[in-house]
């Protein structure tokens, strides 16, 4: 009974999770410009992997609690994975924007960029 | 009802599907930016497909790999997005 219902949330985690992930695939490829490819596939690819990780997570614990050992070591260690994710995800989509508008791309059919007119700050040499 | 290992491997197939977008986005970008968010977005998904992987085969080996290479992709992006920017280090 516990059993069958664990794994019918596991079924729905993981159907929302591939399709988050499709659909930031489909939104790479589609979106015309830079920001929007970076906009669409960061976030989705995000939102899915927490999704995917969850229901591994989940079979961990239904393993560790039926006595498989195995269970547990798989559960925190897929957590670990998705706190890697989680930080370093969003930290790089930042950083790619960032040398993106700095190395001169424009976005298409930007009506207003706040960022043109600011000076590039430089660093101080040593 | 299907056996829930080999839902994992139906799962790692449309990982790849969307793993084969990102390569088109890569061969196919204008920019360079452009083929950098592709690889990242590569990153993440060989990130995912490792975990779902170790949970199908049962070996936990392929989860502490897959952490190495978040943490590792992690520093190959902000290098090369440092080298776009053509700052100093």
């Amino acid at each position: 009974m516990l059993s069958e219902i664990v794994d019918i949330i596991v079924y729905f985690l993981l159907a929302i999770g591939v399709f988050f992930n499709l659909l930031g695939g489909v939104g790479l490829l589609r979106f015309p410009d830079v920001y929007t490819r970076l906009h669409a596939e960061t976030k989705c690819t995000t939102f899915g992997s927490i999704f995917i990780c969850g229901s591994v997570i989940i079979i961990g614990l239904k393993m560790w609690y039926l006595g498989n050992t195995d269970g547990s070591v798989l559960a925190i260690h897929t957590a670990g994975a998705l706190l890697a994710i989680l930080i370093t995800n969003p930290t790089g989509a930042h950083a790619i924007a960032r040398a993106a508008h700095r190395s001169g791309v424009k976005p298409v059919a930007a009506v207003v960029d706040d960022l043109e007119d600011k000076p590039v700050k430089k660093e101080g040499k040593k | 009802m299907i056996e829930i290992d080999t839902t994992y491997l139906i799962v790692l197939g449309f990982i790849l599907l969307a793993m084969i977008m990102a390569i088109i986005r890569v061969i196919k970008g204008p920019t360079a930016p452009d083929r950098i968010v592709g690889l990242d977005t590569i990153n993440t998904f060989v990130i995912i497909g490792m975990v779902i992987f170790g949970l199908a085969v049962g070996s936990v080996i392929y989860i502490d790999v897959a952490i190495v290479y978040a943490l590792l992709s992690y520093i190959s992006t902000l290098f090369i997005a440092k080298y776009l920017e053509g700052g100093e280090f």
